[in-house]
Order: structure tokens, then C-alpha cells, then sequence
């Protein structure tokens, strides 16, 4: 792999702090201000790693997909902070217009296809969109995130094998945070490496990959989309662990398995990289710190921008129910 | 216009070959769509023609063909997926409500998903409890879909070029019973039946036949009988039940003062019962008589031929049901 240079490092430095910043005060603004609302809101704080890692590999041609826990890579992606947040907050100005929610941010001109709610739902998704690719004799490839917990539903072993019949580019990153809702792997898989899935599909298995590191991240999936963007498929399994809750209904996360989360954040994805940055170059601290000031200013813009954008109408209601054709309600 | 008599399979057959020769983004998928030339042979023919890029079988696999269809159709493709049997679509329920129906919305007008999901459908031929449905009105409860169910060869050739050409996803359902019914169909190939656009299959004075896919066939056999006894029954066919053209459905019910409605479907929750309170909402002033429901009953079918056909509507229910709102 060729040398990474002092600005990438930066950069994805830049962009694990922010995810942090920004969830941090999704959670303030949920639980003490409450400024958002709604039941559903699932953190990627923890994850940095994987999705800086795994998105730094891409080109801005390539596909993202994801799950629910989007905000992280939306914002990888290069979507605004203003436009998530305003989402966070069901405004007008937001990703999908106040309709969407946490759980369903997408911006189609960066190529990120969205968040979705349902478990595995986005799968076959993906595996459609790397067959547009293929069928219009693109080289671009397809990331898809994947949870532990589903790699259990029926969608996720629809949408690898056929991915793989099929040869397309597809890179399917299982993010195992070891513990879907309240249940974790041992309790859910037979196979608990969850990566040996791919053997079933005849898939190429590029192991499991330590998603607390993001130079192991980026290599793991470096070698992932080239290999997907020439010859097809590939499971990655990254592992990681959730800091919060599994989403804000879940309130006795800490206590739940015991030290676990102590020992995980001994190995924080942010600190890893700030070690690695610090040690390599000389004098980094102050430059660290006003990367980081830079960002929480990103964050304090965005709330700002989202607490004055307007609220959705009932023209907004009824919009975009299908193309092309007003829509009457009953 | 000129046009030939042909079976509702080959009008089908022609008009997605059609598509697909006018559109190179337009392609199949499905389980037995290609080597097997389709389970009810509407895809014949068509690998060996357009190759396997735009003729995939797929395997059994009813979420990953609905939902890589839904994925496919947002990159910009338009696919049309084939499940073998509206049956098998259960299991693609979340894709088709979950994804295709909502993405456009739920993603603030961000993606369209120009997707055709072609299904087989109804029931009536011993083909047991499993594989004897007709859950149109299931699917046509759902905001962002349209449901379109043809009644004959010639609707079904304009119905299915329509749904192709649509930017919205399509659940597209085809009459077993009436795939090898012959009927006219337009030598144009640019012909279109518009989504929600419902035909008067018969004009009338006395009583509205409300009726789609197979029901309209019992219900012009009822009608024609029932003319011989004097009573002239409007059969309207609303060939989609999403969007539901009430508005002939209004005009037709304002002339007769009367309904009957006519379907394959169970009747709890069903397109009988939607129509009915629609025409209460809207034409009460307008009633004479309290609205028939002519529905399949309320069990699951039967293997033994006897029962499972007095299960079904058939004409001479029909007839029953007129001559019970003329009171
Ligand atoms: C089909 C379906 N079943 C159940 C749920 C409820 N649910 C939401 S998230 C979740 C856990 C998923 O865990 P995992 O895939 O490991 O992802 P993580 O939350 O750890 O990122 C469950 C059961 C759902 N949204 N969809």
C-alpha cells in the first residue's frame, strides 16, 4: 500500500472527531434540550473507524448504503452537517425534508443511498445498485454496512448469494459491535466469525479485521474495492463496539456487560489514530486541537442552522408520494 | 385502429419484448424468467434473444428479486421482476411495501423507483390453499404503489407498456384463468391504457357492476343474461386498484342507484368493502338500495373441486346480487 500522506491522516482525524461531536450532541439535544425527538436515533460513536477506514477507500463514483446508523457515514461522505442535523430535527432544510428521520438520511449526490430501518432491507438494495453498475459497465463499487445482527435474516443471505452469482461489485462490511439490540453473537449465530458467511456463498472472505484501527480499516478495505471494483464480491467482518445505548430507548446499556465498554474505549478508534499521528510527526498536539475546534464549530453551526430552518407544511405532507402525480388524499 | 385477436399471455409477451427493444434499460428477472422460458411462458423466448444481461433467473430468492429490483430501479434501471406467483410475493412484502413504495417518498423525492413487479394471480384451479390468492387489495392499501390487474388481452398489452414507461413501482398482477383468453390487441405499439384510468366494459342503466381482472368476465355473463330479463347492468372495469378511478365509479353509481361489486378476493377488508364506503361517502344521496358485495368466501380454499369452486363468485352469484339491490 502506498504511503499515506500527513493530509489523509489529518483528514480522517477531522472526520472521526466530528461523527463524535456530532453524536455526542444528538444525544444532548434529544436527552436535555429536546430538541429532538422521536423514538428511534442509533449512534455510531465507537465506529469511527470502520467508516472512515472503509470510505476512505472509496472514489466519489462509488455507492454507500447503510443501516440505520447513519449519521457517521453520511457525514464521511461528505453530506453537511446542517442537512443531517436539520434532519435530526424533522426541519424542512434537512436531508430528506423532515420525512425521513435519523434512522433514513441519504443524499443522492454523494452517492450515499441512504439509512434504512429495516433489518437487512438494504441488502438486496445493494446488490441491485452493483447490478445497475455492472449493467451499465461502470467500474463503480458498492459498500454495503452490515450489522451482526443481520447476518441472521433471510435478506442477508438473498442479497450475498446473488451477489456473488451474479459477480458484482459488491463489498459487504459486516460492522459486529458484537451485540444487536440486547443480544449478543453467541446468543444469535451458530457461526460466530461472522465473516466465514462468505464461504457459504462461495465468496471471497477477507477475514476479520480489527475496526478500531483505521489503517487496518482502509487496508482491509482497499484490498476489498479493488478486488470487487475487477472480479466481484467480498466480505469484510470489521470489529468494533457501540459506546451508547443501542439506540435512545435503551437506557441500561452500561450496566448490561459489565467492564466491556472500559476496555473497548482503552482502545478508542479516535485515540488510536491521535497516537499513530502524534508519534509519526513531530509537534501535532496544537494542531490536533484546532482540527477539533474547527469541527465542534461545525456542530454548534448545525444546530443553529437546523433550530432555524423552517418546519415541513402540509403541501410537504402529500409531496413525493409518486412521481409526477399529485396526490389526493382520501 | 387495426389490431389482432391474441391470447392476454402472448399481448403480454409482445408488449415487454416491445419495451424492451424500445429501451435498453428495461430488463427481467425472476425465478425460471430465462432458461425455463418463463412459468407461465410471458418471457419466452427472450434470453435466447436478449441475452443474459437483460434476462436474469435468479434463484428462489423472493426478497433479494424484489429488493435488488428496487435497488436496481434507483441506480436508474428500469427492471421488471417476475414472482413465479403473487403467493411467493409474501415474502417480498417488505421490498415491495417497505422499499419500492416508500424510498420516493421517505427519501424526499431523492429516488424514483421505476420497477414493474409482474405476478400471476387468483385461483381456482385445485391449486390448494398455499397457492389460491388474490391479495391485490393487501398491496393497494399502500400509498406509493400503484396496483394494476388486467381483465383482457388488449388492457393488459396498454397496462403493462404503461406501467414500464411509469416512473413509479408497479405491481403488475396476470389472471392465471385468463392468460390463454384470446382478445383484441392494438397493432400500435405505443399503445397505452393510462395508470388509473377505469373502462366501461358495458353501459347501463339500472345497476353498476364494479368490478376487475377476472370479475369483469362474470360480470359481463351475468349482464348478458340479466339484459334478456329486461335489467341493464354498467359494468365498469377499474383494470387498477391503485389509483382507484372512484370518479366513474361516482358517475356510473349517480345514474344507476345502485351497486354491486364484484371480486376474486377474500371479503374482509377488501376492494368490495372500499368501494362501498367510498360510493357511501360520496353518492349517499344518491342510494337506492344497500351495496352487494359478490366476493370468493371467507375460507381458505380447498383442494376437492366441488368445494373449492362454491367458494369462488362465479356469474350466477352475480345475478343473485343484482336482482337482490333491483329488491
Ligand atoms: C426486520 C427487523 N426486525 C427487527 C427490527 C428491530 N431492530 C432494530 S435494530 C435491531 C438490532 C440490529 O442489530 P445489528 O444488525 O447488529 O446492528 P447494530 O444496531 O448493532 O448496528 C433490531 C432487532 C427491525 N428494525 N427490523
Amino acid at each position: 500500500m502506498a504511503a499515506l500522506k500527513k493530509e489523509t491522516l489529518l483528514e480522517w482525524y477531522r472526520q472521526m472527531v466530528l461523527i463524535r461531536q456530532f453524536e455526542d450532541r444528538c444525544a444532548d439535544l434529544y436527552f436535555n434540550s429536546k430538541k429532538i425527538t422521536g423514538v428511534y436515533m442509533h449512534l455510531y460513536s465507537g465506529h469511527e473507524a470502520v467508516g472512515v477506514g472503509a470510505l476512505g477507500a472509496l472514489k466519489e463514483t462509488d455507492h454507500v448504503i447503510t443501516a440505520y446508523r447513519d449519521h457517521g457515514l453520511a457525514l464521511i461522505r461528505g453530506v453537511s452537517a446542517d442537512a443531517i442535523m436539520a434532519e435530526m430535527m424533522g426541519k424542512r432544510t434537512g436531508t430528506s425534508g423532515g420525512k425521513g428521520g435519523s434512522m433514513h438520511i441519504a443524499s443522492r449526490q454523494h452517492n450515499f443511498w441512504g439509512g434504512y430501518a429495516i433489518v437487512g432491507g438494504h441488502l438486496p438494495l445493494a446488490t441491485g445498485l452493483a447490478l445497475g453498475a455492472r449493467y451499465n459497465n461502470t467500474d463503480e463499487v458498492v459498500v454495503s454496512m452490515i450489522g451482526d445482527g443481520a447476518t441472521n435474516n433471510g435478506y442477508f443471505h438473498e442479497a450475498l448469494n446473488m451477489s456473488q452469482l451474479w459477480d458484482l461489485p459488491n463489498v459487504w462490511i459486516i460492522e459486529n459491535n458484537l451485540v444487536g439490540m440486547g443480544t449478543r453473537i453467541e446468543d444469535s449465530s451458530g457461526q460466530t466469525e461472522l465473516h466465514k458467511r462468505a464461504i457459504a456463498f462461495g465468496m471471497k472472505d477477507l477475514g476479520r479485521v480489527d475496526g478500531q484501527d483505521v489503517f487496518k480499516m482502509y487496508e482491509a478495505a482497499s484490498e476489498a474495492v479493488e478486488y470487487a471494483r475487477k472480479s466481484g464480491p467480498v466480505l469484510i467482518e470489521a470489529l468494533t463496539y457501540r459506546y451508547e445505548g443501542h439506540g435512545v430507548s435503551d437506557k441500561t446499556f452500561d450496566k448490561r456487560f459489565g467492564d466491556e465498554l472500559k476496555a473497548w474505549e482503552a482502545r478508542d478508534p479516535i485515540n488510536i489514530l491521535a497516537h499513530h499521528i502524534t508519534t509519526k510527526y513531530k509537534n501535532m498536539d496544537a494542531e490536533l486541537e484546532a482540527i477539533k475546534a474547527e469541527t465542534l464549530k461545525v456542530v454548534d453551526a448545525s444546530v443553529e442552522f437546523a433550530s432555524n430552518s423552517p418546519d415541513p407544511d402540509l403541501n410537504d405532507l402529500v409531496a413525493n408520494v409518486y412521481v409526477g402525480r399529485d396526490y389526493d388524499v382520501i | 385502429m387495426s389490431s389482432k385477436n391474441i391470447s392476454m399471455r402472448d399481448a403480454l409477451h409482445r408488449a415487454l419484448w416491445e419495451e424492451m427493444e424500445r429501451d435498453e434499460r428495461v430488463f427481467v428477472m425472476g425465478e425460471e424468467v430465462g432458461k425455463w422460458n418463463g412459468t407461465h411462458k410471458v418471457t419466452r423466448d427472450m434470453l435466447d434473444h436478449f441475452g443474459p444481461r437483460r434476462v436474469k433467473d435468479t434463484p428462489i430468492s423472493e426478497m433479494a428479486i424484489g429488493g435488488a429490483a428496487v435497488g436496481a430501479a434507483m441506480y436508474g434501471l428500469r427492471p421488471v421482476a417476475e414472482m413465479m406467483t403473487i403467493n411467493f410475493a409474501f415474502l417480498a412484502i417488505d421490498a415491495i411495501i417497505n422499499h419500492a413504495a416508500k424510498v420516493h417518498y421517505m427519501f424526499n423525492g431523492q429516488f424514483t423507483v421505476p420497477l414493474v413487479i409482474r405476478a400471476a394471480t387468483g385461483w381456482g384451479m385445485q391449486a390448494t390453499a398455499t397457492h389460491s390468492h388474490m391479495p391485490e387489495p393487501i398491496f393497494a392499501h399502500f400509498p406509493g404503489l400503484y396496483v394494476g390487474c388486467p381483465s383482457n388481452a388488449g388492457d393488459a398489452y396498454g397496462m403493462l407498456k404503461a406501467a414500464i414507461r411509469d416512473d413509479n413501482p408497479v405491481l403488475f398482477t396476470e389472471t392465471i384463468a385468463l392468460y390463454p383468453k384470446p382478445g383484441p390487441v392494438p397493432d400500435d405499439p405505443d399503445y397505452i391504457v393510462p395508470i388509473g384510468k377505469a373502462d366501461i366494459k358495458r353501459p347501463g342503466k339500472d345497476v353498476t357492476i364494479v368490478s376487475f381482472a377476472r370479475g369483469v368476465e362474470w360480470s359481463l355473463k351475468a349482464a348478458d343474461a340479466l339484459a334478456k330479463e329486461g335489467i341493464e347492468c354498467e359494468v365498469v372495469d377499474l383494470r387498477w386498484l391503485r389509483p382507484l378511478d372512484t370518479a366513474t365509479v361516482f358517475e356510473s353509481f349517480r345514474k344507476t342507484n345502485r351497486c354491486v361489486i364484484v371480486e376474486e378476493c377474500l371479503p374482509h377488508y377488501s376492494l368490495g368493502s372500499e368501494i362501498a364506503a367510498q360510493i357511501q361517502e360520496n353518492c349517499f344521496d344518491y342510494m337506492d338500495a344497500p351495496i352487494k358485495r359478490v366476493s370468493a368466501m371467507d375460507v381458505p380454499l380447498p383442494f376437492a373441486k366441488d368445494i373449492e369452486l362454491a367458494a369462488l363468485p362465479d356469474e350466477h352469484k352475480v345475478i343473485a346480487a343484482v336482482k337482490e339491490v333491483l329488491g
